[in-house]
């Protein structure tokens, strides 16, 4: 786009000839329009009352502009924006409409920093306008100071495209989170040194855990400058490395208090710090960047504090607990092996018990049947048994000769004996045998 | 080593010791050793009062640690 880029500055001094002085205080429209009626009745020789004293195109768009510029205030104005470009040279050029008019604008680039986003065709927007006329065109157009759309349409789509590139480079991927740690043994705290956040965290984790160490890391939380150093803070607290979690936040504030934590720069430095993170942005309806990239999103820093660190008497019943199981389970592997050697034992004992009685039994058999088969038993049923001088028994009548002596084994004694006479009887050793 | 490792390594001896029969001399080895965790982690449960501190980066791009009067 050619105008606007070439645009001619505004006079130092007041063009000659002009209508009336414009270092002249501003006054009300009416009053000024009054005066300029009253000035070209009473001097019809000034410039432009005749064909020979006739004004220069240029002469006459300035004076335009000087008047324009001088009977509008800077105002604010609503409309849809239509046309929008953004130049090379970092103006914006576009038109502001309403349902029946429109006007030019122009938003020079010094002017744009505090919009976040590049306005779009169709949104509605208010912005802060200085009427004038572009000189080269002959133009009424509105120099444009500031602009917010209608709604925070601009806050929001610049957090979309922010949110967009932070999860296309994977910063928002639930895998990221991180485990707070259980019991950290020190906390830094990333927010406004004389703030109410810090005065709540602080409270509760006396409350909670006061074995834990607060360790304050003070950055700007707002205005100019609040991103940067809020992300210089993170940095610094990665590179210290010498705590187990940080928690970044403020207390309530309006949209624009917690702007700072929308910035994509904190989020990025947020997404790279190697402490596990908790975000405590007290605002129950907006979530920021940073809550996205976090490990821990808490609503207020309060929160936040109870997120970070246990109630340190539940902690110990926790541990007790520990103790009391850890004792359970080696008492009971004691006990299991008592158990097996109880029954071992008791095994032992009953084997031996039976082994013992059958071997009794097996004893007192054996014994009955020896019983049985001795020559003794004979004897005391009546018998008696004969046998030499050398012991052996004479069973037959063979054995005897007349003269022989022998021995009578009795049931109580023996009796000497001397052979009178052989008989051999067959009959008789028959029943012998 | 880290309160959390520590109540997860007992956790995880406690189920050992739950879960079969294990040789008693590794039983008692492993209760040592998780009594031994449990002195370490209750002794990050001692009583103190939370302290404020304030981080100074140094010039040189050290750290210190600052009282801080909340």
């Amino acid at each position: 786009m050619k105008r606007g880029s070439r645009r001619p500055a505004p006079p130092k001094e007041p063009l000659e000839p002009q209508l009336f002085p414009v270092s002249e205080p501003l006054r009300p429209y009416t009053q000024r329009a009054v005066t300029v009626a009253a000035v070209a009745v009473s001097l019809p020789a000034i410039p432009g009352a005749s064909p020979e004293s006739a004004l220069s195109i240029e002469q006459l768009t300035q004076q335009a502009r000087l008047v324009v510029e001088g009977a509008f205030p800077r105002l604010w104005i609503h409309g849809e924006i239509t046309d929008f470009k953004s130049h090379r040279n970092g103006h914006w050029y576009f038109c502001l409409r309403g349902p029946a008019a429109q006007i030019r604008c122009v938003m020079w680039s010094r002017d744009q920093r505090g919009v976040p986003a590049l306005p779009e065709d169709g949104m509605q927007v208010v912005a802060l306008s200085q009427l004038t006329v572009y000189p080269a065109r002959g133009d009424l157009q509105c120099t444009i100071y500031s602009l917010d759309a209608v709604g925070d349409g601009l806050w929001r789509k610049a957090l979309e495209q922010a949110t967009e590139r932070l999860r296309a480079d994977g910063l928002l991927e639930p895998s990221r989170k991180r485990a707070l740690p259980r019991l950290p043994r020190r906390v830094a705290v990333i927010t406004s040194p004389d703030g109410a956040a810090l005065r709540d965290i602080i409270s509760v984790m006396r409350r909670r855990c006061p074995t834990v160490e607060i360790v304050l890391v003070p950055a700007k939380v707002q205005g100019e400058g609040a991103p940067a150093d809020l992300a210089r803070a993170i940095e610094s607290v990665g590179r210290w490395g010498d705590v187990d979690t940080l928690i970044i936040g403020r207390g309530g504030g309006g949209r624009e208090d917690l702007w700072a934590f929308n910035s994509e720069m904190v989020a990025r430095a947020l997404a790279a710090c190697s402490i596990p993170t908790i975000s405590a942005v007290g605002h129950e309806v907006d979530i920021t960047l940073c809550d996205l990239v976090a490990d821990h999103r808490a609503a207020t820093p309060s929160a936040a504090a109870e997120a970070a660190v246990p109630v340190l008497a539940e902690a110990r019943a926790e541990a007790f607990a520990m103790l009391v199981a850890l004792r359970g389970a080696l008492l009971r592997q004691v006990q299991k092996r008592r158990d097996r050697l109880d029954r071992a034992a008791h095994d032992i004992r009953t084997g031996a018990e039976r082994d013992a009685e059958r071997r009794s039994a097996r004893l007192s058999a054996v014994a009955g049947r020896l019983h049985a088969l001795s020559p003794l038993a004979v004897l005391a049923r009546g018998y008696a048994v004969a046998r030499d001088s050398s012991g052996a028994t004479l069973g037959s009548v063979s054995d005897f000769s007349v003269a022989l002596d022998f021995d009578l084994l009795l049931r109580d004694g023996t009796v000497r004996a001397t052979t009178r006479a052989v008989h051999p009887e067959p009959r008789m050793a028959d029943e012998g045998q | 080593m880290s309160y959390e490792s520590d109540l997860a390594r007992i956790e995880d001896i406690v189920g050992e010791l739950e879960r079969s029969e294990i040789p008693l001399d590794d039983a008692l080895r492993l209760f040592e050793e998780g009594i031994q965790r449990l002195r370490t982690a209750s002794a990050a449960l001692v009583q103190a009062e939370a302290r404020v501190r304030k981080l100074i980066e140094d010039t040189d791009g050290g750290f210190t640690l600052a009282d801080f009067e909340s």
